[in-house]
């Protein structure tokens, strides 16, 4: 039991269990009917209502290791840094690179080291968030750990889900990966700068996105060349005014 | 592996019931496991067997339900079965469908003892 929220999913005990009188031999049916992510859903919510109680936005997102998370992350924080403000959480598996790297944009940002966890959960970013309070008003960008698979099926509580893709991956992708597509709300298509030198068919790309959630919006941008960045920055304007 | 992180979640509530049972163990465990749900009955499997590891759940019996993937048309309105979220309405051809069954994941009943 995790002292700090109440949440049962430290899985450490150990203890024997003689609880008191002893049923051996009775049984007893339980029909209980309880969601196996219940406990996670429900802190989910709880973060939710932390978010909503001070208005901030807050964004998980998440991609295959290496597309552009954290340059997407470093660009963004750098372009828009007097104009809104933004916290970060970082998800990773063992280093602080990307935390470093979020650092020296000069944004308040927290590590969570997964170890071998291939995602984040509710109670991570719990526990993130009690930690580094970000500011009201805020964006908080939570960059979930390099996977597309394993993230997908856990609620953080996050405003949106924002799926990255570089064109130096396959165009199947979505459809290699839907729950990942299914679940997220924004897919930003990075690194269009190398699309000349690519086979990376991005109609074919958006067409299978859209077969997995046909609600999806694209952003095509460069992190590289700054192409693009335009319209993603007036979405993110756009959340923390019309959150307000 | 998220299949291990969702054997354990089976076995912090299979563990909680017990003890509030004040039984010692799981003798049966039923889950419902939907085909849409995202998990990887392989990776399962294997999650499991190290997952059940000195807990409640290590001498249960275990019996998985699958409901199949069904979804409703939001264009014509017909119900179908999928398998894949990209599967388009087989009437229509539309995608935009809305998921009726096939992503849950739960645990329907325990016997303790
Ligand atoms: N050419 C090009 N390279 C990029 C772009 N965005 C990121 N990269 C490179 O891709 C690599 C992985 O980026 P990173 O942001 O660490 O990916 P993450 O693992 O998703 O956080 C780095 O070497 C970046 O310099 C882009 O728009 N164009
Ligand atoms: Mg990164
Ligand atoms: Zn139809």
């Amino acid at each position: 039991m995790c002292v700090t929220c109440g949440c049962g999913t430290d899985h450490q005990h150990d203890h024997d269990h003689s609880h008191g009188h002893s049923h051996a031999g009775e049984k007893k049916v339980i029909d209980l009917e309880q969601d196996i992510l219940l406990e996670n859903n429900l802190l989910a919510q709880r973060n939710r209502g932390y978010f909503e109680g001070r208005n901030i936005f807050s964004i998980n997102m998440v991609s295959s290791p290496g597309s552009g998370k954290t340059s997407l992350l470093e660009k963004t924080l750098t372009d828009l840094k007097n104009e809104l403000k933004f916290a970060v959480i970082e998800g990773d598996q063992q280093t602080t690179n990307d935390a470093d790297r979020i650092h020296a944009t000069g944004t308040k940002v927290t590590q969570i080291n997964t170890g071998k966890g291939c995602h984040l959960d509710a109670h991570m970013v719990l526990h993130a968030l009690q930690g580094m309070k970000p500011p009201a008003d805020s964006i908080l960008f939570i960059e979930n750990v390099g996977n597309l698979v394993c993230p997908a099926m856990f609620d953080l509580g996050e405003n949106e889900r924002v799926v990255v893709i570089s064109v130096t991956e396959g165009e199947d992708k979505p459809i290699k990966y839907p729950d990942m597509f299914h679940t997220s709300g924004i897919c930003v298509i990075n690194k269009i700068d190398l699309l000349p030198y690519v086979p990376f068919d991005i109609e074919k790309c958006k067409e299978y996105a859209l077969k997995v959630n046909p609600n999806l919006k694209f952003f095509e941008v460069s992190c590289t060349s700054g192409e693009g960045l335009t319209e993603w920055y007036s979405w993110l304007k756009e959340r923390v005014l019309t959150e307000a | 592996m998220h299949e291990l992180s969702i054997v354990m979640s089976i076995v912090d509530i299979a563990t909680k019931q017990t003890q509030q049972a004040n039984a010692l163990e799981v003798e049966e465990i039923e889950l419902v496991i939907g085909e849409l749900s995202g998990v990887e009955m392989s990776s399962f499997d294997f999650a499991w067997t190290q997952g059940i590891r000195d807990s409640v759940l290590k001498n249960a019996r275990r019996e998985i339900i699958r409901p199949e993937g069904k979804a409703k048309c939001i264009d014509c309105d017909a119900e179908f079965t999928i398998h894949q979220f990209f599967d388009p309405c087989p009437y229509c051809n539309s995608h935009f469908v809305s998921i009726l069954q096939g992503k849950e994941m739960r645990v329907k009943s325990l016997v303790v003892k």
